[in-house]
């Protein structure tokens, strides 16, 4: 049964991004809205543990909630995927459950 | 005819600094922020405001809200030079934690380091913290 994690809290404020990656199995996938796409991008002390995650991880990226906060997508991490919203109601659709990290 | 209220004495002045901490969207403490800052600056007062932790964020070039449907209030901080604010320091340490630099942000700072702004902390009056 894989899981959709959501994370909306910025990593540098908050542990949860830290206690979402420590609870994910592999396979289940995260996707990052709200200020928890500031977790998204290269060059910040948050990076390396985002990059880790994809190794177990497929890490999806709210583009609105990119956009809105002024964040550049061409500066995000390798490997993680922007979805619209059309998207996010389709990962909660493909995944079996949703956790909502708050 | 000077109207009554130019009439008035001056109040005393004072150092107020607004310490913001916070990024712009996911809370309301900035644009709160903000709104206490201009109203501060309307009683022309010695303002002063730190951009630190996420609040540096605040500040970020290229804000582009319409697909949240939330105002973009980051054009405001480039009209506080208008009323006089033009105290604007941002922590270097945060900057660079988040891999940002200057270019990055929406209005010309000082960039303090943490003892700098310490120190600066010291001289204030009042703090107001978001």
């Amino acid at each position: 049964m894989a899981m959709l994690h959501t994370v909306n809290k910025s990593p540098f404020e908050r542990r949860t991004l830290d206690s979402c990656l420590r609870h994910a199995v592999k396979g289940s996938a995260i996707l990052l809205i709200e200020d928890g796409v500031y977790a998204a991008f290269k060059g910040t002390v948050i990076a390396d543990k985002v990059k880790a995650a994809l190794s177990d991880h497929k890490v999806y990226v709210l583009g609105p909630d990119v956009s809105a906060r002024g964040m550049d997508e061409d500066n995000l991490i390798p490997g993680l995927e922007v979805v619209d919203y059309g998207g996010f109601v389709d990962l909660v659709v493909e995944y079996d459950k949703v956790q909502s990290w708050l | 005819m000077s109207e009554p209220w130019e009439d008035e004495p001056e109040g005393p002045v004072r150092k107020f600094m607004y310490v913001n901490r916070r990024a712009p969207y996911g809370t309301i403490y900035a644009l709160e922020s903000l709104e206490v800052v201009l109203i501060a600056a309307a009683f022309e007062q010695d303002v002063s405001l730190v951009f630190m932790d996420d609040g540096v964020y605040q500040i970020k070039k290229g804000q582009k809200t319409e697909g949240i449907g939330v105002k973009n209030f980051s054009p405001t901080y480039r009209a506080l030079e208008g009323y006089d604010v033009e105290k604007l320091y941002v922590e270097k340490e945060s900057l660079e934690s988040r891999g940002m630099t200057t270019d990055d942000l929406v209005v010309p700072v000082q960039v303090f380091d943490k003892d700098q702004l310490a120190a600066l902390m010291e001289e204030q009056e009042v703090i107001l913290s978001f």
